[in-house]
């Protein structure tokens, strides 16, 4: 009997999970160093996949899907508020250790700069006052709790309406819709940025709340690229590189 | 990931069902394996095998795992599935069920039983053989030839 013969049954054993003991220790150290036996694996966890087909026929029910989607979406959600929020609360304490790095090599050189320091450490007063301003602005736009009312004329009847806020210099558009129709569970809205040559550019998937309100804040999108136009598709949820005809809004820049 | 649970979810359902025999366990582990699969794309290398074959695997080990209430296996990547028949598709799928069927039709029924309880229940050869009162060599023979023979079918 040579080694891999020894091994064989143990082999199976071992791809079912059912192998324990010094048994398992020991095929797991031939494992290692017999790139045949590993093969052999391959093929048996392969002879477990057709015994599984044996078992096919059942499909699960429709709430299960749902279950999932709703798992993905707000696992999805969760990413970006943290990714948002790790960096917001990260911008204090880089400014509090460039000061703080400041602050030594400063010293070291005098009184003149110290100066400079009360200087900087009036700047970083000033941009802290800023900063703050600008969180509790985003903060506003993008509280699930907030009071969102769009004057119209009275006696307009309430129509679906889209504010799109870019600066190109920095890549940074900051959309806020509301009044928005439901869509049916598969679908989502997708934003397009129009550029005034070329394919328009994905700019961010979203989903009415509720109310019909929405905010799409700093999507990802190429540097400083031209916008001619914003315009708005229905997509599947995850989203499309390229707009499904009809554009169910649109506005040019004034 | 909504197209690959429309194209994968029953394998990964019917095999947990089987395995578990509640609606509602096999439904978790459904979950479970689409969430695992959704937050790292990557833990299945489509160079080194087919996804249906994968998730077949993937999700009959996880249902063994919570039937027999042990912890998921912690690195799902390095579970490599080397198969012959193409089962990509649904055709290719309920051909090779068939056949597979088949096979199992064919098999001693003592070495099927033994399969089985390995394949469905997760037992050990050991207490295989304190059930079946069977020598523990001839279990182990019993549960590699029974898989053998499915992998000859389509040789």
């Amino acid at each position: 009997m040579n080694v891999h013969e020894q091994f064989a049954e143990d082999l199976a054993l071992y791809a079912l999970g059912i192998l324990q003991g010094e048994e398992r220790v020991a095929l797991e150290r031939h494992l290692e160093e017999c790139a045949s036996c590993h093969r052999e694996l391959e093929q048996l966890r392969g002879d477990m996949a057709l015994l599984a087909l044996s078992t096919a026929g059942p499909t699960p029910p429709r709430r299960a899907r749902q279950r999932l989607m709703d798992a993905v979406a707000v696992e999805s959600r969760a990413h970006r508020v943290s990714a948002r929020r790790w960096w917001w609360a990260a911008v204090p304490w880089v400014v509090a250790a460039a000061l703080a790095l400041a602050a030594v090599v400063f010293w070291r050189q005098g009184d003149r700069q110290a100066r400079r320091i009360a200087e900087l450490q009036s700047e970083s007063a000033q941009q802290q006052d800023q900063l703050q301003r600008a969180r509790e602005i985003v903060e506003t736009l993008t509280a699930t709790d907030a009071m969102r009312v769009t004057l119209v004329a009275a006696k307009t009847p309430p129509q679906p309406q889209g504010k799109a806020i870019y600066v190109r210099d920095r890549s940074s558009l900051i959309f806020l819709a509301s009044n928005m129709p439901a869509l049916p569970t598969q679908k989502a809205y997708e934003l397009w940025l129009i550029p005034p040559k070329g394919a328009p550019v994905p700019a961010g998937v979203f989903k009415p709340d509720a109310r019909g309100g929405a905010t799409v804040i700093n999507p990802p999108l190429p540097t400083r690229v031209e916008a001619k136009a914003f315009a708005i598709t229905v997509e599947p949820e995850q989203g499309s590189l390229s707009p499904t005809m009809p554009i169910v809004m649109m506005g040019a820049g004034e | 990931m909504s197209r690959l649970y429309d194209r994968y979810s029953s394998i990964v359902y019917s095999i947990a069902l089987r395995v578990l025999g509640d609606t509602g366990a096999a439904e978790d582990v459904l979950q479970e394996v689409f969430l695992q699969l959704w937050r790292n794309p990557g833990v299945f290398d489509s160079s080194r095998g087919n996804m249906a074959a994968w998730l077949a695997v993937i999700a009959r080990n996880r249902a063994i795992d919570s039937l027999r209430k042990r912890r998921p296996e912690a690195d799902i990547a390095d579970v490599v599935v080397s198969v012959e028949p193409d089962l990509a598709g649904d055709t290719e799928r309920a051909r090779a069920m068939e056949k597979i069927r088949s096979v199992l039709g064919d098999m001693p029924a003592a070495q099927r039983s033994a399969l089985e309880m390995a394949y469905f229940e997760g037992l050990t050869h050991t207490e295989i053989s304190a059930r079946t009162g069977e020598p523990l060599g001839t279990v182990k023979t019993r549960i590699r030839a029974g898989l053998l023979s499915l992998r000859k079918a389509f040789a």
